[in-house]
């Protein structure tokens, strides 16, 4: 989904006179060209995420729809104040493309994996947050954000990811999609993903479904604005709730849907358990995989959580 | 291309306040005595600048705040608002009653500017360094719509610690941005202190220089010499301008000047008022 976005963007550039890029020092091939072929409105601006944000906010207030590209950390911690202050207040059509989301960036360590990414935007009023699964959901979503007011965090996963997503369940801002459905089970399993977490939560369905336990699996691609009507439409009556997420548990989606169970079902909240990243920065390397087996994220880790799950309810 | 510049100037403190600065520094007084707090020093060093700015530099259209071929104006210095607040009040963007509601529940006037509030501010300031990259941006946004608007940024002095200044100066430099000027409100004190001892700027007109900018040197509270500089803009028609526009915190005030500690007061009784009222009757 990486390339895919980019080349996206060059792709809404050509037909938008609006939209403008801006690279942090992070130049893929489609970058090059788009400066050749738009120079005027294609731009790679150094190592410098404070003002590449204020940038952006400078032409927006001009009516352009500037997308920024650079890795997920430096976007989003860098120049948080920049962030809130010149696109989130000013409320600018503004997009940031946040290279790595996650634990792409394993065997750089710490300092290069954005693990509090979504938390931190979320935190903030009138951004919108969106961690798509796939290069396919990358492509129906980027053609939407050309109009959507204010501006939007685009988190990206690694790139040349397993396509799950299916254009026949369409794509739209703001509106969480249905992948599996455990139809008619009154003991079904719902499990809520976001990003690249979403395909391993389907994989851990198709496990389950072999030992007869049937899970819902509610792909949350945007989780702010979170679509709270799904999540209560498929919470309802289940047995158990799973988050699953490649984000630390403190402030990401496992908590948006717990305050919004909290918020809408009192007393009759499922069981719930939340998969994520510890409140701990990474110890190790290795790859994002060998990571996400660490922290309970593969399907195989996931399903375990589900039957352990389900055997505490039992209990 | 560059013109001949003015050698550096310095504040000269013989100079007098013509009655303009007085009345638009006894319209500070007026707002600062509606909200019974704000930045006075901060303000009062900024007052010719605007007055130069809006009496007789910028394009713009009272009545219609967003007109596309105004200049833009950001006071990337939030706290000395009141200087800019003031001359909207003159120019008609708002009645000068506004003024007393400064800082109250349903002001659209707060300590800090907010644009989409304030008819005729165009961003939202206070956090400091967040001016100059916006204008960047908007240099660069005009120019892709062929537009001969220009920018103006207005920077207080310790602002300038901040690293986000000197990204985007390299930036527009890079972008040979003739159609942003940078004013910087060089009154030597910031609210800790005196510039020199904190962080200490100095020399300040070279740092400008060696990020790609042609510099003026001004003193910031004559009227003409502001006239001069910035009827003269651009400086070059391949550079970013840097004016340094030597000042005094307090400006006015004569129990206020080159002290910081009137940076700020969110206290302000009538007595204090009416003290401030008196210094500048007696100017």
């Amino acid at each position: 989904m990486r390339p895919t976005c980019v080349d996206k963007v060059f792709e809404l550039a050509r037909r938008d006179p609006r939209v403008a890029y801006i690279g942090s020092d992070l130049d893929p091939p489609i970058a090059r060209r788009m400066r050749e072929e738009m120079p005027g409105r294609a731009f790679m601006e150094g190592v410098s995420e404070q003002h590449v944000v204020g940038m952006a906010a400078g032409l927006a207030m001009e009516g352009m729809i500037p997308y920024v590209h650079t890795i997920a950390t430096f976007i989003t911690r860098r120049c948080y104040e920049q962030v809130a202050v010149d696109l989130c207040l000013h409320n600018l059509p503004v997009r940031l493309i946040g290279n790595g989301g996650g634990l792409v960036y394993a065997p750089l360590g710490p300092t290069h994996l954005a693990i509090e990414d979504i938390a931190i935007m979320r935190a903030l009023p009138n951004m919108t947050v969106v961690s798509v699964c796939d290069a396919d959901e990358m492509k129906r979503f980027m053609d939407q954000t050309l109009d959507w007011p204010g501006p939007i965090y685009i988190r990206l996963a690694k790139g040349y990811d397993p396509i799950v997503s299916r254009p026949e369940l369409g794509f739209e801002i703001g509106k969480a999609i249905l992948m599996r459905e455990a139809a008619g089970r009154r003991d079904r399993v719902l499990l809520v993903a976001t990003g690249v977490a979403t395909t391993r939560a389907l994989a851990a369905a198709d496990l389950l479904a072999d030992e007869g336990v049937a899970c819902s699996v509610l792909h949350v691609h945007t989780v702010k604005p979170l679509d709270t009507e799904a999540l209560l439409r498929h919470a309802k009556g289940c047995k158990l709730i799973v988050t699953v997420e490649e984000h630390t548990l403190v402030g990401g989606l496992g908590s948006a849907v717990v305050d919004a169970l909290v918020e809408h079902l009192p007393g009759a909240m499922p069981p719930i358990k939340r998969l994520g990243i510890p409140d701990a920065f990474a110890r190790k390397y290795g790859s994002q995989d060998q990571l996400m087996e660490i922290y309970g994220l593969q399907p195989p880790e996931i399903a375990q959580t589900v039957r352990d799950g389900l055997c505490l309810r039992a209990a | 291309m560059a013109i001949d510049l003015a050698p550096a100037a310095r504040h000269d403190p013989s100079l007098r306040l013509d009655e303009r600065s007085i009345l638009l520094r006894r319209l500070v007084v007026r707002a600062l005595d509606g909200g019974a707090r704000g930045h006075i020093g901060s303000s009062l060093s900024l007052i010719e600048i605007m007055r130069v700015l809006y009496d007789d530099i910028l394009r713009y259209r009272a009545d219609t705040p967003d007109w596309p071929d105004r200049d833009r104006c950001i006071l990337s210095k939030g706290h000395g608002c009141i200087a800019q607040y003031v001359m909207l009040a003159e120019k008609g963007f708002y009645p000068h009653e506004v003024l007393d509601t400064f800082c109250r529940l349903d002001s659209i006037l707060g300590g800090h500017p907010e644009a989409g509030k304030i008819p005729g501010v165009e961003a939202s300031t206070g956090a400091l360094g967040h001016g100059l990259p916006i204008g960047v941006g908007r240099a660069l946004g005009l120019r892709i719509h062929g537009s001969d608007a220009r920018v103006f940024v207005i920077t207080g002095d310790g602002e300038i610690n901040e690293g986000s200044v000197w990204e985007a100066a390299l930036s527009a430099s890079k972008h040979r941005l003739a159609n942003l000027t940078l004013l910087i409100d060089y009154n030597k004190l910031q609210s800790a202190g005196p510039t020199a001892e904190i962080l200490d700027l100095e020399p300040l007109a070279d740092k400008w220089r060696a990020f790609g900018f042609v510099v003026a040197e001004v003193d910031g509270h004559d009227v003409e010499a502001l006239r001069r500089t910035l009827r003269a803009l651009p400086l070059d028609h391949a550079r970013p301008t840097a004016i340094i526009c030597h000042t005094v915190k307090g400006k006015g005030l004569s129990f206020a000047e080159n002290d910081a500690n009137w940076h700020h007061k969110s206290s302000i009784k009538p007595d204090l008022v009416a003290q401030m009222y008196d210094a500048l009757d007696a100017l």
